[in-house]
C-alpha cells in the first residue's frame, strides 16, 4: 500500500481550495488530519462504526474514515474547524460548552457536525429527530442527555437570530 | 512533628466544608468547563494529534494463539524492508511491570510465551503506519500451541495448564476470605434466608479515543512520553523500571484524553515499545492502537460468578450475608489483587449489616486481562446483592424501598468490616427517586409487561490504600500568583473528561476572587506538576480538591493579611470575590481590584506562591486488606428504573432511569449531572447490551478470539437506545470533602443494573440473574416457568402486607 504513487487531490475544505498529493487509497480523514493539519476530526475506529470522524460534505454528514480523499473532490467539505463564525464559536458549539454536552470531547467534533447538518436542513427538530440524526455517532461519556439539550438550545438561539 | 500532623492540612476556620459567610460565588454554580471551548471547536490536542519532526510510526505484532510457547521469532525480512528502522522483541524489554508492585507479571512484549490472542510479541518502527503494518506481516513466529484455559471452571479444573507462571498456585491469581460478625448465627435467626446464583458478564470501557502515545528520546538521553494515560505517575515509575532509565530523565505528559473509564489506568505495551524504539532509532515514535487492539488491551469489567446467601427478618431487618465469588481475571494481574478485595469489601453500606462474609477467588485465564472499569470490582456484587434484597422484600411482602430505608446504616458510623462512614445522604436519595418516579403509583401496579425497580449503592471517594508503600501526600498542588492578576495551578491530576482541571480552577477562583478566565491549569506533566496519583477510585475531586483548597487558602491568607494591615482591619473581614478585594465592614472606602491586591502582597512579601497537599487520615479495618475499600468519604446512590418489556419477543426497553446521588456538594452541578447520566448510561449498557466475550475453539481457529472487536459488533448504546435519564443531586455536605464534596464519577453506575433487573421482575415475573438481559435470555426465562403466576403472586404478596399505597 505504501508503494502506491501519490496523485494530486483538489479539495474544497471549509471554503478554501486545498491541493495535496495523496495516495489513491488515502482516506479523507487521513488527508484532513495528517496532510491539512485539521486534527479536529477524530479517528475512533477507522471503519465507520463510531462517527468521531464525521464531516459534512455538500450538506450531508459523511464518515471521513471510510471516504476516499480523491472521491471527495468537487464536494464542499466542512469540518469542525469550519463551523465557527468570524472567530467566534457557533451557537451550537457554545451550547455544547454551556450544557456540558462535551465531556472527554473526543466524539464531540463528529457529533457537532451531525447536529450542524441537522439544523441546516431542519431548524426546529424534535428530540426524536435529534436522537435519530445523532444515532451514527457514539458518545461514551454523557448518556446523550446533555447533547440533546445542547442541540435544542442551539436551535432556539439560531431561530432567535434569524 | 508526627507524620499525621505534618501531612494534615490546617483546620481552616469553619472547616473544609463550610461555605463562606457571604455564600459561594463560583462553587455550586453551573459554570463552563475550563477546556470546553477548545473541545467544541476541535482545538483540543489529544495524543494522536501530536506529530513531531522525523516521527516514525510503530505497530505491534500480536499472538494468534490464546496460549503458546514462542520457539523463535525471525524478523529479518521485516528489518530488510526499506523504511523499516527497528524491530524489538521480548528480549529487548525483559523487565516485568504491573500497576500493583506485589503482582508485577507483565512484559511489554512476551519473551517466552503468549497468554492470550492479541498478546504483544514484537514491535516495528517504520516511516509510516502502512509500512509498519506490512513489516509486521513479514515477521515469522514459530509457535508451540499449549492448551488454553478460557473459563473460570477450566482454570480451576486444570491447574497444570498454567496460564501465568507468577501465580503462587495453579491458576489462582488471588484468594481472599474475610468474615465479620456472626454470619451463621445471624442467618439462623432470620425469618427468611435466600440463596441466589448470579453471573455478571464482562464488559469493556470502549472510550472513543483509542490508546495512543508519542515517545521522544532526545540527544541528551532524556525521554518525553506523551500518552493517553489516566495515571501519569504510575506510568512514570514503570517506564523507569522497564526501560532501565533513571526516573528523573523521563517526562510523562498526558495530553487531553478522549475517555478512559479505567481503561487507561495500567501501563500498556505501546508506551514501553514506543519509548524503546525511540531510544534505538533516536527519532520520535508514535503508536496508535487500532480499535481491535483496544478490545484486546481491555482491562475491563471482570466476569464474576456470585453465590449469595442473605437473611432477613419479618420486620425487614437484614441479618447477614454469605458470599462466594469466582472472578475471571484474564491472563495477567493488573489491579486484580484489589479487585478481589473490592468484590466483597465495598458491599457493607449503605445498609447496616451485622454480619458479613465473603470468599473471593480470582483466576487466570487465556484471555485479555481484566482490570478496573468504572465502579471497579464492586458493580458485580452490588448487582447480586440488590437483587437479593428485592427478592427478600418480596418474600416478606414489603416494598423494596421501605426495606432499604429500614436498613439504613445512618451517618458518622462504621460498617461491620471497619469502614468509617461520615456523611450519608442515602435516605434522601431514596426519597427523591421514589417521589420523582411516582413509585407508589407504579410498583406492582402497572400492567403486565411494564414495571419499575429500585436499587441502592455506595462508593469510595478515593482510596486510603497506597498502591506502592510510601508516606508522601496522595495529591499535591502548587499555586503561582502573577502580578498580572493571573493564577496558575500546577497539579498532577488527570482530567479524562470528568473535569478535574475545572475543579482546580473553581476552587482557586472561589478562594482568590478570580474569574475562571484568569486561571490556568497545568496538569499531569511529571516535569512540571507535583504528584497526584491519578484518575482512579473516584479520588480526584476529593483529594485533588482538598490539596488545591489547602494551597489556595494559604495564598488567600497572605493576600488578606496584607490588605488587613493596609486597611487596619482584621483579616477575617477581607473578602476576595468577582475580581474585587474589599473589607466587608467598609467596602466603599476599602476596596481594590484583586490584581492590585496581588501586587500589594507581592511588594510586601515577595514572589507569591504556595503549595498544598492532601493525605487521607488513617482509615480501615485492623486486618490484612483492611485498608482496601477504606475511603475518607463515601457517596451514596439510589436508582429507579422503569421498563417496558415485550413478552412475545423478549425485548426489554428501559423507558427512564431516575438517578439520585449524594455527592456531598456539587462543585458544578452540570459536571455532576454529566457524571450521573454517563454512569447510568454505562450501567444500562452493561445490563442490556454489552458483552466482552470470546469464541470457543472451532476447526477454523483456536479458542480465545474476541466475539466482535469493533464498535459495531460490541453493542454500545446509541442515542436511540439510551433511556431518558433524570439526575437528582443530593448534597449531604461531607465534613472532610472540599466544600463538602464527594465523588460522582463511579458510584451512580452501580444501581442501574439491579434496578433494571428488579424492574423486569415487576414487569414480567421473571428474575434476570445473569447479564446481559438480551432477548434470548429474557425469552428463555419467560418460557422456563410460569412468569404470569409469579407476577401475580408478587402483587398479591405486597397487597396482603399492606406494602402498597392501599388503593
Amino acid at each position: 500500500m505504501a508503494t502506491l504513487t501519490p496523485t494530486l487531490c483538489r479539495l474544497n475544505v471549509n471554503g478554501e481550495a486545498r491541493t495535496c498529493a495523496v495516495a489513491p487509497n488515502a482516506t479523507l480523514l487521513d488527508v484532513l488530519r495528517y496532510d491539512l493539519g485539521l486534527t479536529g476530526s477524530k479517528q475512533g475506529c477507522d471503519k465507520g462504526d463510531c462517527g468521531a470522524c464525521t464531516v459534512v460534505a455538500d450538506g450531508e454528514p459523511v464518515l471521513a474514515c471510510i471516504s476516499l480523499a480523491i472521491a471527495s473532490e468537487g464536494r464542499k467539505i466542512t469540518t469542525i474547524e469550519g463551523v465557527a463564525e468570524a472567530g467566534r464559536p457557533h451557537p451550537l458549539q457554545d451550547a455544547f460548552d454551556v450544557t456540558g454536552g462535551a465531556q472527554c470531547g473526543f466524539c464531540t467534533p463528529g457529533i457537532l457536525m451531525s447536529a450542524w447538518a441537522l439544523l441546516q436542513r431542519n431548524p426546529d427538530p424534535t428530540r426524536a429527530e435529534i436522537a435519530h440524526a445523532l444515532s451514527g455517532n457514539l458518545c461514551r461519556c454523557t448518556g446523550y442527555t446533555k447533547i440533546f439539550e445542547a442541540v435544542e438550545r442551539a436551535a432556539i438561539e439560531l431561530k432567535a437570530r434569524a | 512533628m508526627p507524620r499525621e500532623d505534618r501531612l494534615r492540612p490546617p483546620d481552616w476556620p469553619g472547616g473544609r466544608s463550610a461555605a463562606p459567610e457571604r455564600g459561594f460565588s463560583v462553587i455550586g454554580k453551573r459554570n463552563r468547563k475550563l477546556e470546553g471551548l477548545a473541545k467544541v471547536t476541535g482545538r483540543a490536542i489529544y495524543a494522536d494529534d501530536i506529530t513531531l519532526p522525523r516521527m516514525l510510526h510503530a505497530k505491534l505484532k500480536r499472538s494468534i494463539h490464546a496460549h503458546a510457547r514462542l520457539r523463535s521469532i525471525d524478523a529479518s525480512a521485516a528489518l530488510a524492508m526499506p523504511g523499516v528502522h527497528a524491530v524489538i522483541t521480548g528480549r529487548d524489554l525483559p523487565e516485568y511491570f504491573g500497576i500493583i508492585p506485589w503482582t508485577q507479571d507483565e512484559q511489554a512484549l512476551c519473551e517466552s510465551k503468549a497468554r492470550y490472542v492479541g498478546d504483544a510479541i514484537a514491535a516495528v518502527a517504520a516511516d509510516s503506519e502502512y509500512l509498519a503494518d506490512e513489516a509486521l506481516a513479514r515477521i515469522r513466529i514459530d509457535y508451540e500451541p499449549l492448551p488454553a484455559v478460557t473459563s473460570i471452571d477450566e482454570a480451576l479444573a486444570h491447574p497444570e495448564w498454567r496460564v501465568n507462571e507468577k501465580s503462587a498456585e495453579g491458576n489462582i491469581s488471588k484468594h481472599v476470605h474475610l468474615a465479620f460478625g456472626d454470619v451463621e448465627g445471624e442467618l439462623e435467626r432470620s425469618d427468611v434466608v435466600l440463596e441466589g446464583d448470579y453471573w455478571y458478564e464482562g464488559s469493556t470501557h470502549a472510550p472513543i479515543e483509542p490508546h495512543c502515545c508519542v515517545a521522544d528520546f532526545d540527544a541528551t538521553g532524556f525521554l518525553t512520553l506523551y500518552s493517553s494515560t489516566q495515571v501519569a505517575h504510575y506510568l512514570h515509575r514503570d517506564l523507569a523500571k522497564v526501560l532501565g532509565l533513571p526516573i528523573q530523565r523521563i517526562r510523562v505528559i498526558q495530553p487531553v484524553v478522549g475517555g478512559a473509564f479505567g481503561g487507561k489506568s495500567d501501563p500498556f505495551s505501546l508506551e514501553f515499545c514506543a519509548s524503546k524504539l525511540s531510544m534505538i532509532t533516536g527519532r520520535p515514535v508514535k503508536i496508535l492502537y487500532t480499535r481491535e487492539e483496544v478490545f484486546y488491551a481491555h482491562r475491563g469489567r471482570h466476569p464474576m460468578r456470585l453465590h449469595y446467601r442473605t437473611g432477613i427478618r419479618r420486620d425487614g431487618t437484614l441479618t447477614g450475608v454469605d458470599a462466594r465469588i469466582a472472578i475471571d481475571g484474564g491472563a495477567y494481574s493488573s489491579f486484580g489483587l484489589v479487585t478481589t478485595y473490592y468484590s466483597g469489601q465495598l458491599l457493607t453500606a449503605p445498609y447496616r449489616l451485622p454480619a458479613y462474609r465473603f470468599d473471593s477467588t480470582r483466576v487466570f485465564t487465556n484471555k485479555p486481562c481484566c482490570g478496573p472499569k468504572r465502579g471497579h470490582g464492586s458493580v458485580q456484587p452490588r448487582f447480586a446483592f440488590e437483587c437479593q434484597i428485592d427478592k427478600l422484600a418480596e418474600a416478606i411482602g414489603r416494598d423494596p424501598i421501605e426495606v432499604r430505608r429500614t436498613n439504613f446504616m445512618g451517618e458518622h458510623t462504621h460498617t461491620v468490616n471497619g469502614m468509617r462512614v461520615t456523611s450519608n445522604g442515602f435516605l434522601e436519595c431514596l426519597d427523591q427517586v421514589e417521589r420523582a418516579s411516582q413509585w407508589k403509583q407504579k410498583f406492582r401496579r402497572l400492567p403486565y409487561g411494564r414495571g419499575v425497580g429500585v436499587a441502592g449503592s455506595m462508593y469510595i471517594s478515593g482510596t486510603n490504600y497506597c498502591i506502592y508503600p510510601n508516606e508522601m501526600p496522595q495529591s499535591g498542588v502548587q499555586l503561582k500568583l502573577d502580578r498580572s492578576g493571573r493564577a496558575t495551578v500546577f497539579c498532577g491530576a488527570s482530567d479524562i473528561g470528568q473535569g478535574s482541571d475545572s475543579v482546580l480552577a473553581y476552587i482557586v477562583a472561589e478562594e482568590l476572587g478570580l474569574s475562571l478566565g484568569d486561571i490556568r491549569v497545568v496538569a499531569a506533566d511529571t516535569d512540571l506538576t507535583p504528584v497526584d496519583l491519578g484518575s482512579y477510585s473516584s479520588r480526584e475531586t476529593f483529594m485533588v480538591g482538598n490539596a488545591c483548597l489547602d494551597a489556595a487558602r494559604k495564598l488567600r491568607e497572605l493576600v488578606a493579611g496584607t490588605l488587613a494591615e493596609r486597611w487596619g482591619c482584621a483579616a477575617s473581614e477581607i473578602t476576595l470575590a468577582a475580581g474585587v478585594a474589599c473589607s466587608m465592614r467598609d467596602p466603599k472606602r476599602h476596596a481594590m481590584s484583586v490584581k492590585d491586591a496581588f501586587q500589594l502582597a507581592e511588594s510586601r512579601l515577595g514572589t507569591l506562591g504556595s503549595v498544598g497537599w492532601y493525605q487521607s487520615p488513617k482509615l480501615g479495618g485492623d486486618y490484612r486488606g483492611g485498608t482496601i475499600g477504606a475511603s475518607p468519604a463515601y457517596s451514596f446512590t439510589a436508582h429507579v428504573a422503569e421498563v417496558d418489556c415485550d413478552p412475545e419477543t423478549g425485548v426489554v426497553t428501559v423507558k427512564k432511569i431516575w438517578v439520585a446521588h449524594d455527592c456531598g456538594r456539587a462543585l458544578n452541578p452540570v459536571a455532576v449531572e454529566g457524571q450521573m447520566e454517563g454512569s447510568a448510561y454505562m450501567g444500562f449498557a452493561e445490563a442490556l447490551m454489552e458483552e466482552q466475550v470470546f469464541k470457543p475453539a472451532t476447526p477454523a481457529h483456536g479458542a480465545g478470539l474476541h466475539h466482535g472487536p469493533s464498535l459495531l459488533d460490541y453493542r454500545i448504546p446509541t442515542s436511540l437506545d439510551t433511556p431518558e435519564l433524570e439526575s437528582l443531586i443530593v448534597e449531604s455536605v461531607d465534613p472532610e470533602g472540599p466544600y463538602g464534596a464527594k465523588e460522582a464519577g463511579e458510584g451512580p453506575l452501580h444501581p442501574s443494573i439491579p434496578a433494571i433487573a428488579n424492574a423486569i421482575h415487576d414487569a414480567l415475573g421473571i428474575r434476570c440473574d445473569a447479564l446481559p438481559f438480551h432477548p434470548p435470555r429474557v425469552l428463555g426465562l419467560l418460557r422456563g416457568g410460569d412468569p404470569r403466576a409469579a407476577w401475580a403472586k408478587a402483587r398479591a404478596g405486597l397487597a396482603r402486607q399492606g406494602g402498597g399505597t392501599g388503593c
